[in-house]
């Protein structure tokens, strides 16, 4: 018991300070993409290993739903510069696509989500495949790193008391009959999150005879969190603005 | 003839070089070798209407592999009554090329995915199987997943109960199939390096080594000695956090939270250690062809040492209070037993393995760790319990701990990254073995190229393959009830199985 105690005074309060403050992201972290259309070269398009850069009539796109942030196509050009914004989670699916402009946090469907839920959400969080990445750092959420928990989110075990949710994985063949269900067990009205870039459009497993092309392909999203796999502070953000929670403007 | 053609890890040889036996010579060579040697790989590769058969084994003794083939067509005489550590491999076969092993006792899908040579579309429904199931008024059965309560991923688990006891229980998995080796197939390409790595999330430095290894072997490149200390830091890390997340979550399952909450967040922050290397939580594409990534400074090498030094102390002092606790030992010990005969004839690889008594370990087998002394030659008199899976992660990792220190306290100068060609040509008609010893155990890619040098074969054989046996037999005559500690225990991957 004593030990216990001694070790508990020994281990000390470890919460981090996001959200109330910045993240610490790592120095090599890739966050939302600046995107210079005028710099842009056919080999740095037809390198990307998910396609998710194109270039049409002069004016560029990087759509962050099929990115996997391997920083290829900034390593040998300055086309594209990643930054280290985080706050890359958005409530539609356009929203994921980089055309220049530095991203605005999105704050689209907060309201709605808010008279519904009130600042609380329960989240069944479902593998449809993938390379269970997204999903350990989703779970990474709840030790007391992060401690979801405080604002009202957390992961429940039935799909009953659920209000969201939350898919990784680009929905496997094998895995269609088993999210169906898990959807159709969840009362109405529910919400669907996307994280990573294998569930908001297939990722790396796109356009496979194994898969679908993500979780849009079968179920109706609500919010997109991009990613491979979504840091915890991207995936925080997104889920808190979803929320409308307050606690989502660090002092700079 | 000679019987085997040996090779050496990470090296191309002509696919021609390799002994083709037939097969009753095939057969008595594998009934005399596989009960003393890992089997590293079993698989196909189609020509026309027949099938080249390849076994390689592991050959500690001149740290290497034996390789040899037979020829066969739609069907053979099953191995696996003889040799139950192949059962896995031979359902894989029928599976993958509808090859049937006559005679295989429990021949039934692996992965419910359509036949690699497209011959056969059939899908079959994931999860509908033939299951073991006991007859008599007292016994039920539990079914459970594919979606379980946790946050997991996904399979399905038969369970053959009376009361309390487990009497079997059937794993079946598949709904995490991706298609991985098909889509590596015509290979390499862009995509190929991110395929491999995403295999096994949480493997995603070993797998990305066992990739680039094979490319660094087609172009004969050597990697400067700051890209080869840096790889294996990132390797014993990625054991290290992957070690402490799981004896966090055994704690947790037998409800001593305080080593659970404490464990949870330290193994973030050595995920964190990894991120100051690579960008990536995982190690997402740190490992290069050629080497690594990025560099790291000496000032940055200098503060991830001192974050590992606080990190060890934290890690220590909760793992104390985890195996200080009687009520925990209590749980853990005499728990999911698998004894060290059994683990030897079902082909457990790994830490698992170690646990119950096997010394199978790549990075002392095949000679190439550059820390020897940092490796204690594990498993003398491990139970295979419970309590044996979890204290050899503590074994585990301290010497991975000490590993690291040393790396980051001294790393030799020179570039991290050696150069090398843009796109790799690789050797024709050829094959090559590349293996890591990943925190589960053995990880083993194998590429067979065809005559333009594209892959006409990648093959994956993750820890796992070999392991989720050993978790069934683990939960032979145990309390339903130990269920997740037992499965905590060896934390298998589903995804790097299903592929
Ligand atoms: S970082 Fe994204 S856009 Fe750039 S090459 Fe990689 S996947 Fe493509
Ligand atoms: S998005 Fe990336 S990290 Fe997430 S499951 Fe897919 S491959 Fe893994």
């Amino acid at each position: 018991m004593f030990k216990i105690l001694r070790a508990r005074l020994f281990q000390g309060y470890r919460t981090g300070k996001f959200p109330y403050a910045k993240p610490n992201l790592p120095a090599h972290f890739h966050g939302y993409p600046i995107l210079d259309a005028a710099k842009l070269t056919q080999e740095t398009i037809e390198n990307c290993p998910v396609d998710a850069i194109k270039l049409s009539g002069g004016s560029a796109t990087l759509d962050l739903g099929r990115c996997i942030f391997c920083g290829k196509c900034a390593e040998h050009s300055d086309a594209v510069l990643f930054t280290n914004e985080y706050r890359m989670g958005t409530m539609s699916r356009d929203g994921l696509i980089v055309n220049g402009i530095p991203s605005k946090a999105d704050s689209a469907k907060a309201e709605g989500i808010r008279r519904l839920c009130g600042r609380s959400l329960k989240i069944r969080q479902v593998s449809a495949g993938g390379c269970a990445a997204c999903e350990l750092d989703f779970n990474v959420l709840h030790t007391l790193a992060w401690d979801m928990g405080r604002f009202g989110i957390q992961a429940v075990a039935s799909p009953r008391h659920a209000d969201a949710l939350l898919v990784t994985g680009p929905v496997t063949k094998n895995m269609l009959t088993a999210l169906k269900k898990t959807y159709d067990a969840m009362p109405k009205p529910c919400f669907v999150i996307v994280s990573g870039a294998c569930a908001i459009s297939g990722g790396l497993y796109r356009d496979q005879a194994e898969t679908m092309n993500g979780v849009e392909s079968v179920l109706p999203v609500d919010c997109y969190v991009p990613g491979c796999p979504p840091h915890p502070a991207v995936l925080l953000d997104a889920l808190l603005r979803f929320i409308g929670s307050q606690a989502v403007a660090p002092k700079e | 003839m000679n019987e085997f053609l040996f090779c050496t890890n990470h090296t191309f040889f002509a696919r021609q070089a390799v002994p083709l036996h037939d097969f009753p010579v095939f057969r008595s060579l594998l009934l005399r070798e596989v009960p003393n040697h890992e089997v590293a790989a079993f698989f196909a590769v189609p020509e026309q209407d027949e099938f080249f058969l390849y076994a390689a084994l592991l050959n500690p003794e001149k740290h290497g592999l034996d390789v040899c083939s037979t020829k066969v067509g739609k069907s053979y005489p099953a191995l696996t009554p003889e040799l139950p550590a192949l059962s896995w491999f031979e359902r894989e076969l029928f599976e993958q090329y509808r090859i049937e092993p006559i005679g295989h006792p429990r021949l039934k899908p692996l992965r419910f995915q359509s036949a690699l040579n497209g011959t056969d579309n059939q899908r079959p429904e994931a999860g509908a199987a033939q299951y073991f199931t006991m007859q008599g008024t007292s016994v039920h059965e539990v079914a459970v997943g594919p979606v379980h309560a946790g946050v997991i991923e996904l399979g399905h688990f038969r369970f053959q109960c009376m009361g309390e006891d487990v009497y079997s229980l059937e794993i079946e998995l598949g709904y995490q199939h991706r298609g991985i080796e098909k889509m590596l197939e015509h290979g390499p390409d862009k995509k190929s390096a991110f395929l491999a790595e995403t295999a096994a999330g949480d493997s995603s430095i070993a797998a990305s080594l066992c990739y680039h290894r094979i490319l660094e072997a087609a172009q004969d490149i050597r990697i400067p000695a700051r890209a080869q200390a840096l790889r294996q830091a990132a390797l014993e890390l990625e054991r290290i956090a992957n070690h402490i997340g799981d004896s966090g979550a055994l704690s947790g399952d037998v409800a001593f939270l305080p080593t659970a909450s404490y464990c949870g967040r330290i193994r973030g922050d050595f995920l964190n250690i990894t991120a100051e290397l690579s960008g990536n939580r995982f190690g997402r594409n740190y490992i290069a062809t050629g080497g690594v990534r990025y560099d790291v400074s000496d000032d940055t090498a200098g503060k991830l040492l001192a974050k590992v030094n606080a990190g060890e102390k934290e890690l220590m002092n909760a793992l104390d209070l985890m195996f200080d606790e009687p009520s925990v030992l209590d749980r853990f010990e005499n728990t999911g037993t698998v004894s060290e005969e059994t683990a030897r004839q079902i082909g457990m690889t790994g830490m698992a393995a170690r646990a119950s008594g096997l010394k199978r370990d790549l990075r002392i087998s095949l000679g190439s760790p550059e820390f020897p002394e940092h490796l204690r030659q594990c498993a003398s008199g491990r139970t295979g319990d419970v309590l044996a899976r979890a204290a050899i992660r503590r074994d585990e990792l301290e010497d991975s701990l000490a590993i690291v220190k040393k790396i980051l306290s001294a790393l030799p100068e020179g570039k991290c990254s050696e150069n090398h060609a843009d796109s790799v040509v690789l050797p024709a008609d050829s094959m090559i073995f590349s293996l890591e010893e990943a925190w589960r155990g053995m990880l083993v890619h194998a590429a067979v190229t065809d005559s333009n040098g594209k892959f006409l074969r990648y093959k994956i054989i993750d820890p796992s393959f070999h392991n989720w046996g050993g978790l069934e037999m683990a939960l032979r005559d145990q309390q339903i009830s130990d269920f997740p500690i037992c499965n905590k225990s060896f934390n298998l991957s589903y995804c790097g199985h299903d592929l």
